[in-house]
């Protein structure tokens, strides 16, 4: 690790965030959720410690409920979208012939489909909220990383211990999962990395126009979309929100490439 | 070549014509254009409502097949429907789509113009201050989101508005509605209402071009073609302009649609936070209306300008790389 500090900056800022986020809510003196009727937009102050929102919520409270949302909204869209990627990829690559091409001529199609219009298209029908957001983001978010994976697990195939492991009478499934993903490991983590802070950005700005996370819930993108009007007037509510939201998308890039430069030798911005 | 191009061509229309065809089902069949008639008070019978939307091809009881057949036959036809509203869909999506455009055009190329630039510098003066700068500076514009970016400098022009105590920079809208002082004055109007949206697009994508260019450049700098270039002669900097940034601008033309992508996303942002009536606010406010035709419309457009860009990115990759051009 000591290799990369981009990685060891991006992770430590990252802690901090995850500490900020799930330490927050306990030490506040109110709830993401509660109401004082008596300050709106209120300065900070020794009972609101960044002020109050112009519906008179804790700023440092409800932003925290809403960096929450968005980071694991963005963890498991980055998972999921990596899994589906790694399994489109590594079976075209591997099974090669009529299924590839079929396979890919689909990830072509979806490329083509710009995902955000797809996302906003949909969003509307998915009144849940969050748990339906994920889903969906993840979908529209796999294609690009399928294609490396593709590319390289067709370029394992014909290995030596591949070959080996088939002629030995190992199933197809099995020599995928025993030989072929072990190779891709370190692409997979880094494009995981990388893809949440994508999906943060996504869901945030899908929340920013109304069409993300709904109320009563709240996500940076949602706090940031109520904040912005007023923001000259009262820096606290946009600002949090904001800054949280850069802060943790400069701190994932951060490991996402730092992870690169350490598992991945011939990446080239690494050096 | 140009068989090269030829066959990408081909297989992108069919592509496009796929994916327009999907928008359009996916849009028929998430979208619900009765909620907007039947909430109209007084509520109107339901058989008007019915006749209403079968006329506009908005029916959902008419079966998604005759729908999509009656909308391809109007397509092909180069017509794009009906709004909810009776209205037809070209005349106002060619005019929100040149406000789009003159929104996001300057932007884009200053941006990628200047990333590439920027990120090429960055990698031959690896190490340095200004790498360091140029490096830092880049990961920071890819953390700040268009939407929080736009705001920040809104409210950096209006304190600088205050600083000065002139309204130095407007940023409401295209034009400042009812003002005349002739064609040189409009012109200047216009200038000065697209300043700090231009530089919110250059910036987002100054950001993504940089980063690419700069890993892109640091892979060649020690290419072997490179220090023949050097050995036979050439200064380092016409060494590394003639051969290496164009070798490495490559694989950045391919990453090009990537860029206009998250450029159609970046617009929608944009146009709503600094009040351009653009066809990314038209897919927003239609999307909540549930008008499927403009949704498919504008779903249909950025297709086509997606294949576009993949297009266009095929022939500066032809230009710059004699590979491709060898390898029909």
């Amino acid at each position: 690790m000591t290799r990369s500090r981009r990685a060891v900056a991006g992770l430590v800022l990252l802690a901090l965030v995850f500490a900020l986020v799930f330490a927050g809510p306990v030490v506040s003196p109110w709830s993401w959720d509660g109401t004082d009727f008596a300050a709106f937009r209120a300065g900070p102050s020794a009972e609101h410690w960044l002020g109050t929102t112009e519906s008179g919520r804790d700023v440092f409270a409800v932003t925290l409920r809403g960096a929450r949302t968005s980071l694991l909204i963005g963890l498991a869209v980055a998972v999921i979208s990596t899994g589906i990627a790694a399994a489109v990829g590594t079976v075209a690559g591997y099974a090669g012939g009529r299924l590839d091409r079929t396979l890919m001529w689909g990830v072509d199609l979806l490329i083509v489909l710009p995902p955000f219009l797809v996302v906003v298209l949909l969003a509307p029908r998915l009144d849940g909220g969050a748990p339906l957001l994920v889903p969906l983001l993840a979908a529209f978010m796999w294609m690009i990383t399928a294609r490396m994976v593709r590319a390289l697990s067709a370029s394992l195939r014909d290995r030596e211990y591949v070959l080996a492991a088939r002629f030995l009478g190992v199933g197809a499934p099995r020599v995928i999962v025993r030989h072929v993903l072990p190779q891709l490991a370190s692409l997979l983590v880094v494009d995981a990395s990388l893809n949440v802070s994508v999906a943060i950005v996504a869901e945030s700005g899908l929340s920013y126009l109304g069409l993300g996370v709904r109320p009563p819930d709240v996500s940076l993108g949602t706090l940031i979309a109520d904040g912005h009007g007023a923001a000259a007037a009262s820096p606290w509510p946009f600002g949090f929100a904001a800054g949280l939201l850069v802060l943790i998308v400069l701190a994932v890039s951060l490991l996402g490439d730092g992870l690169r430069d350490v598992l991945d030798p011939t990446s080239g911005g690494a050096r | 070549m140009a068989a090269f191009l030829l066959g990408r061509l081909a297989s992108r229309l069919v592509l496009a014509v796929l994916a327009a065809s999907l928008a359009y089902a996916l849009a028929a069949a998430a979208l619900d254009p009765r909620a907007g008639f039947e909430g109209r008070a007084p509520r109107p019978p339901e058989a008007v409502v019915d006749a209403r939307l079968t006329a506009l091809n908005l029916n959902d009881r008419t079966p998604l097949a005759d729908r999509y057949l009656v909308w391809a036959e109007g397509v092909v036809h180069g017509d794009f429907g009906h709004t909810s509203d009776g209205e037809a869909v070209n005349a106002e999506l060619w005019r929100r789509l040149g406000v789009s455009f003159r929104l996001l055009f300057l932007g884009a190329v200053l941006g990628s113009v200047l990333g590439v630039l920027l990120g090429a510098y960055a990698a031959v003066r690896r190490g340095r201050t200004a790498d360091r700068l140029i490096s830092l500076g880049s990961y920071l514009l890819l953390a700040v989101p268009v939407f929080v970016l736009a705001v920040l400098l809104q409210i950096a022009a209006s304190r600088a508005n205050r600083a000065m105590g002139v309204q130095a920079f407007v940023w409401v809208g295209e034009a400042t509605p009812g003002a005349s002082d002739g064609v040189i004055g409009g012109l200047a109007d216009r200038a000065r209402h697209l300043l700090l949206p231009t530089v919110t697009i250059a910036l987002t994508q100054l950001g993504l071009y940089c980063r690419y260019q700069r890993a892109m450049m640091l892979d060649v700098l020690h290419a072997d073609f490179v220090r023949t270039a050097r050995a036979k002669g050439l200064r380092r900097r016409s060494a590394l302009l003639r051969h290496g940034l164009r070798v490495a601008l490559t694989p950045v033309t391919t990453y090009f649609v990537y860029a206009f992508g998250l450029l159609l996303l970046g617009g929608i942002h944009t146009e709503k936070i600094f009040g351009w009536h653009g066809a990314g606010e038209w897919l927003v406010d239609s999307v909540a209306r549930g008008d499927v035709n403009v949704v498919a419309a504008i779903v249909c457009v950025a297709v086509c300008g997606v294949v576009l860009a993949g297009l266009i990115s095929d022939v500066l990759q032809g230009v710059l790389d004699p590979r491709v051009r060898a390898a029909e």
